[in-house]
Formats: structure tokens, C-alpha cells, sequence
């Protein structure tokens, strides 16, 4: 009697859809990366036809880490620090490659790739990579959050 | 006050050679720039006549060169500027790591007193009288002085994290 007004679906699948569409990143812009960055959420390359252009400036409003630029031994803690408080569920993308692998940065001040410290979920190559390629990482982001297993609600 | 404000840098090489005569020596100026040695114990006069009485109003830069191989290994080097003239002067201060060091330019230029810091934190020459010598880029657990020429370049000496991770093995192992 309802014709063809109902959809049925699980709580999973919902929250996963939800999720995956309204990222909101949080930039750990510390080097020339950032600057790509701002171009990344711009006009031009418009992250918001993702659904992740609330960029927040505060780890406990965003569920997205985009660290892009070089991080240094000393910022390390401090890295570390915004991703503990950051609420689960969360992701990472590190941006480029000073973030991946410390790029050419081979030497006594940074940290060879934050993979050392935190998690990382998508790496980035590039230096600065382009805008396609974030928007590529973020897409990749969203496939991993629909393929999540369970969705942990909180 | 002197009376005359000297034009050309080889100007002030020659007033502050006669007047300072055992501490200041000539020193090489492979550039064309005039650069003067001078000893430790004077460095704080003869940078205080250059700014009081010739007008260098700018410590454009302070740093160090290390050469192991040399008695004492360290060279500080002065950058001293005259926006007024328009010359520059390199003074270069023979030292070595021990205490209680280089006397300290901070009470003469303000600038001074990161500079010193950069050096003593890559170098780790000492500069006396400084009023906060700490390190200032590196952080205080950090072991050695990284821009020596003996220092590891390899080493990593991460505040957190593994210091031997995997991408350390691939890289260096
Ligand atoms: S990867 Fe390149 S562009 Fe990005 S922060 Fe490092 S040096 Fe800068």
C-alpha cells in the first residue's frame, strides 16, 4: 500500500553514508602542502563537491586529518596530541611527502613520515601533490568508510 | 663620539687595526669583503666602537663555521651593517666549546640573543654573560650539536616515536 515510497536499509549503512559524505577535515598545515591545500578547498577544485568542505580549525570538531607539510621532531608531540583529540571515528590522510616519508628532508630535524607516530590511512605522494590527488585521497577515505565492517556508532 | 664616520669598510678595518693592535688582525676576504679576526677577549669593545662611533646599526647575522681540523675548531662570525653608510664589516672570533666562552654581544644588539642561541644549540660554542642561553630550535633532550661536522648525519633522535623504525632500516640500514 505504500507503493514505492520505502526504502529499507540497515542503521550500518546508513551511518556509513552519512559519514562518508560530510567529512569534516582538519588541517595540520605546516609547510608549503598547506598552501596547496587552500587551493584543494577553494572555487576551482571545490572540495565541497565531497561533502568535506567544513574545513574546522579544532580536532574535536573533525573526524579527517590532513597533515600537510613537513612536521619536525619538536611538533611531533603536538601531532600527536590533536589526533588523541580528535573523536573516533577518524582517518588521516598524510599529504605530500614530507608528511609520508619526510621527503627530502632526510635529516636530524624531522620526522621521516608520520606513519611513526600516528596512524595513517591515505598517503599522498607529491611534493606539493596536486589538487586531484587530495580530492583522490579524500575519495579514497570515503571508499574505506563505506567498506568499513561495522560502523562503531560513538 | 669619533669625529669622523669612516666611508669604505677598508676604512674601518684600518681605525679599528690601529686602535685595537694585538686583537684585531686582518683575515681573509676572498669576496672583496673586508673581514678582521679578533680576539675573544675584545670582540665586545670593538663591536661597541663600531656601533657607537661608526654607525653599524644592524647585526645583520651572527653564526659559526666549524673546522675540525683546526686549534680552536670554531670560527663565530659577525655580520655588522651600517644602514647609515651603507658598509658592512665580517669580524670572526676563534673558539672552542668550552666554558666560559665568547663574551656575549646581547648588550650591544638585541639580535644578538637568538643568534647566539642558534649557535650554541648547533654548535655548541658558549657565549658568556648571554642572559638565556638554551637551545632554541632543537629541543632539550636533543643529545650533541647537529651542525658540527662530526655529528652523524644519519642519527635520528626523534622526541616521540620509534628512533629505529622501519623506514630508518630502509633508508639507512
Ligand atoms: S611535500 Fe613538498 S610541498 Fe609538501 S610540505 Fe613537503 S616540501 Fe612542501
Amino acid at each position: 500500500m505504500f507503493g514505492e515510497t520505502f526504502l529499507t536499509t540497515t542503521v550500518d549503512t546508513v551511518l556509513k553514508w552519512a559519514r562518508k559524505n560530510s567529512l569534516y577535515p582538519m588541517p595540520f598545515g605546516t609547510a608549503c602542502c598547506a598552501i596547496e591545500f587552500m587551493s584543494v578547498v577553494s572555487s576551482h577544485y571545490d572540495l565541497a563537491r565531497f561533502g568535506a568542505e567544513v574545513v574546522r580549525f579544532s580536532p574535536r570538531q573533525a573526524d579527517l586529518l590532513i597533515v600537510a607539510g613537513t612536521v619536525s621532531c619538536k611538533m611531533a608531540p603536538v601531532l600527536k596530541t590533536i589526533y588523541d583529540q580528535m573523536a573516533e571515528p577518524k582517518w588521516v590522510i598524510a599529504m605530500g611527502v614530507c608528511a609520508s616519508t619526510g621527503g627530502f628532508y632526510d635529516n636530524y630535524a624531522t620526522v621521516q613520515g608520520i606513519d611513526t607516530i600516528i596512524p595513517v590511512d591515505v598517503y599522498v605522494a607529491g611534493c606539493p601533490p596536486r589538487p586531484e590527488a587530495v580530492l583522490d585521497a579524500v575519495i579514497k577515505i570515503q571508499e574505506k568508510i563505506e567498506k568499513e565492517q561495522h560502523a562503531p556508532l560513538f | 663620539m669619533s669625529e669622523t664616520t669612516c666611508a669604505t669598510a677598508a676604512e674601518v678595518g684600518l681605525l679599528l687595526a690601529n686602535r685595537f693592535a694585538d686583537a684585531v688582525t686582518e683575515g681573509p676576504g676572498p669576496v672583496g669583503d673586508t673581514c678582521l679576526y679578533v680576539t675573544p677577549e675584545k670582540i665586545v669593545d670593538v663591536v661597541r666602537v663600531l656601533r657607537d662611533e661608526q654607525r653599524f646599526d644592524f647585526l645583520m647575522d651572527e653564526t659559526c663555521v666549524d673546522y675540525p681540523d683546526r686549534e680552536p675548531r670554531f670560527e663565530v662570525i659577525y655580520n655588522l651593517y651600517s644602514l647609515s653608510t651603507g658598509v658592512r664589516v665580517f669580524l670572526k672570533v676563534k673558539a672552542d666549546d668550552s666554558e666560559p666562552g665568547v663574551p656575549s654581544i646581547t648588550p650591544l644588539y638585541r639580535a644578538a640573543n637568538w643568534f647566539e642561541r642558534e649557535i650554541y644549540d648547533m654548535f655548541g660554542v658558549r657565549f658568556a654573560g648571554h642572559p638565556d642561553l638554551r637551545r632554541i630550535l632543537l629541543y632539550e633532550s636533543f643529545k650533541g650539536h647537529a651542525l658540527r661536522k662530526d655529528y652523524d648525519a644519519t642519527l635520528r633522535q626523534p622526541l616521540i616515536g620509534p628512533a629505529d623504525g622501519p623506514d630508518h632500516a630502509r633508508r639507512h640500514g
